[in-house]
């Protein structure tokens, strides 16, 4: 066997091995992954005719979405309202994930297992669940929040916000936070775990306290983490179609106030109530999506990760 | 190391009050699906007492829909997906990492673009595969779909933890005469951690997705839970015994899972982080 391995090594043949390793998951991605956004792109490239026959228009669904009075209000009420979406989840889950993950990262913590575990809970239920489980408990009917912030004084501040065009979106983005805050905790977490002890208790033996060695030493070396959470909060809040499907229908009510893209396409693609499924159009509201996250994720690569220092120990 | 020392209260009392967050509305649930309905709205936060206690809702649930069919489908297409993710996903990154071949980085670029691009975004083109495939209404289908979606990630987050261990490691087994597939299953256990911690991301999406199983294979053979829980709430959303009773019943395997499941989970990320 070594004399084998070393033949081939002086030998440098052919490296099947690399195409072994790299072929079946390609393939799997190729196929159902890369070839259908670009035939989904190719899509919103064509028309209708009149016989039903597809016809190439170039960019005017493009056009068309962004401009048409039957389109612009809802594509753009969308986009913002998809904006609004991540600021609220960036600005509240992440800092918060990133607080949790440094207070179980603290010395001589015990039960860090226990609290993970609890924590990270409600990532796992679906947005079906999370979605329900929080219409019953912000329901009027049952009022459970309300009979919790009376507890507090607070019940004339109780309001059925789901149900409401303001603060609907705000709730639903809370609703977020509330299910997914573990996957920010865990992944700064895990790069805490990765900064080795010693530098830790040496600037300890200094006598730095949690404060200083947090903000000079733990959050510049995960630095990193902050860059794919951002990242990942941004793609992630254009699957967000989910929970609002969920909770306020596909026509994401009070009023559209909770349309996102994503409804949108689910809307303009398969068609809801009385309006009937638009494909090419579907397309290209996939594509703008397509383009918008695209946009997102070359700004991280090259703004962001380009400039970041990773440390290797 | 931690016995007898101080534990520090703030972080303590922070953690628990946020716990309570969590906890709140699941137990909340949890304890109204076991109680009568007029329990159920004049004293939510009591526990089942024998004088409220009620499976009503439970009852409702098992004659009108298939729970246990929809588990095992769940069940089956999580774990395949899994299974083939983590494989190939595994054997990609590997060659990734280790091998400097032409278009190396164009490769993990192309392989890495499907974390940011949302797969539902191909959603028509799928559709029009599937059905060519006569895979509407599988498993298969949907496993497949689920395959390609948890690629991306797998391969991106384990090509970096792959870079991470020492390259004297294999070349030392290279110098020993191991073959480069023997190679990648010694290196495969070094990340275990990071194996673990990547299937739990990419498992959740696939439990709880509901727009591919509502598209692909909405049919009452191959519903999964997500799915069927979704299509029982909208039907009985008045009925607030078997509401809570479906709730309960989607959520308490995928809780016992998850407790099984993140001991190892945790084990694997404190003790054997790769450094």
């Amino acid at each position: 066997m070594q004399q084998a391995a070393g033949k081939r090594r002086r030998r440098k043949p052919f490296p099947t091995h690399i195409f072994v390793f790299l072929l079946p998951a390609t393939l799997i991605y190729t196929v159902f992954m890369v070839f259908p956004l670009v035939d989904s792109l190719r899509l919103s490239l064509f028309t209708p005719g009149p016989q039903g026959e597809a016809m190439f228009v170039g960019l005017q669904n493009y056009v068309t979405l962004m401009t048409d009075e039957l389109w612009a209000d809802r594509f753009w009420g969308a986009l913002r309202n998809n904006f609004t979406f991540f600021f609220i989840v960036m600005f509240v889950q992440n800092p918060l994930g990133l607080l949790l993950a440094s207070l179980l990262h603290t010395r001589t913590l015990r039960w860090r297992a226990s609290y993970r575990t609890l924590l990270f809970m409600p990532t796992m239920l679906s947005f079906v669940l999370v979605g329900f489980i929080w219409q019953l408990i912000l329901s009027p009917l049952w009022g459970i929040s309300e009979g919790l912030m009376s507890m507090v004084g607070l019940e004339q501040f109780f309001r059925p916000w789901l149900g409401l065009e303001g603060p609907a979106l705000a709730a639903l983005s809370l609703i977020t936070v509330w299910q997914f805050v573990g996957i920010p905790m865990m992944l700064f977490y895990a790069a805490m775990l990765g900064i080795p002890d010693d530098l830790i208790e040496a600037a300890h033996v200094d006598g730095a306290t949690n404060w200083t060695v947090f903000w000079r030493i733990k959050f510049p070396l995960i630095l990193p983490t902050v860059g794919i959470v951002t990242i990942l909060t941004y793609v992630g809040n254009f699957n967000a179609f989910d929970l609002i499907y969920t909770t306020q229908g596909a026509l994401a009510g009070p009023n559209f106030s909770t349309d996102i893209l994503g409804t949108l396409f689910y809307r303009t693609f398969f068609g809801f109530q009385l309006q009937l499924g638009n494909p090419t159009m579907g397309a290209t509201v996939a594509g703008m999506m397509f383009l918008i996250i695209l946009t997102g994720v070359l700004l991280y690569l090259f703004g962001w990760q380009r400039r970041i220092q990773t440390y290797d120990f | 190391m931690f016995k007898n020392t101080k534990q520090p209260v703030g972080p303590h009392v922070f953690l628990i009050a946020y716990s309570l967050v969590v906890l709140f509305p699941i137990i909340l649930i949890l304890i109204n699906a076991f109680k009568a309905r007029k329990a159920i709205f004049n004293a939510p936060y009591l526990p089942p007492l024998p004088d409220t206690f009620s499976l009503a809702g439970f009852e409702t649930v098992f004659a009108r829909s298939n729970f246990p069919l929809y588990f095992v489908n769940s069940l089956t297409i999580t774990l395949v997906s899994i299974f083939l993710i983590l494989l190939t996903g595994a054997m990609a990154a590997y060659a990734l990492s280790e091998y400097r071949f032409p278009g190396n980085t164009l490769l993990g670029l192309y392989l890495a673009l499907g974390i940011m691009i949302p797969i539902r975004l191909g959603t028509a083109s799928i559709l029009s595969i599937i059905v060519a495939m006569g895979l509407v209404n599988t498993r298969t289908g949907l496993i497949l779909v689920y395959t390609a979606m948890g690629l991306p990630l797998t391969i991106f987050v384990l090509q970096q933890f792959m870079r991470q261990v020492p390259r004297e490691l294999k070349e030392a087994a290279r110098i020993d005469g191991a073959s480069e597939y023997r190679i990648f299953w010694l290196i495969v256990p070094l990340v275990r951690p990071a194996i673990a911690t990547v299937a739990v991301f990419v498992m959740i999406p696939i439990w709880n997705d509901l727009w591919f199983p509502l598209i692909l294979a909405s049919g009452e053979r191959t519903k999964t839970v997500t799915l069927g829980t979704q299509v029982f709430l909208g039907q009985f959303v008045t009925d607030w015994n078997a509401v809570l009773a479906s709730l309960t019943l989607a959520m308490i395997p995928i809780l016992i899972l998850y407790m099984l499941f993140s001991r190892q989970l945790i084990r694997g990320i404190t003790s054997g982080a790769v450094k």
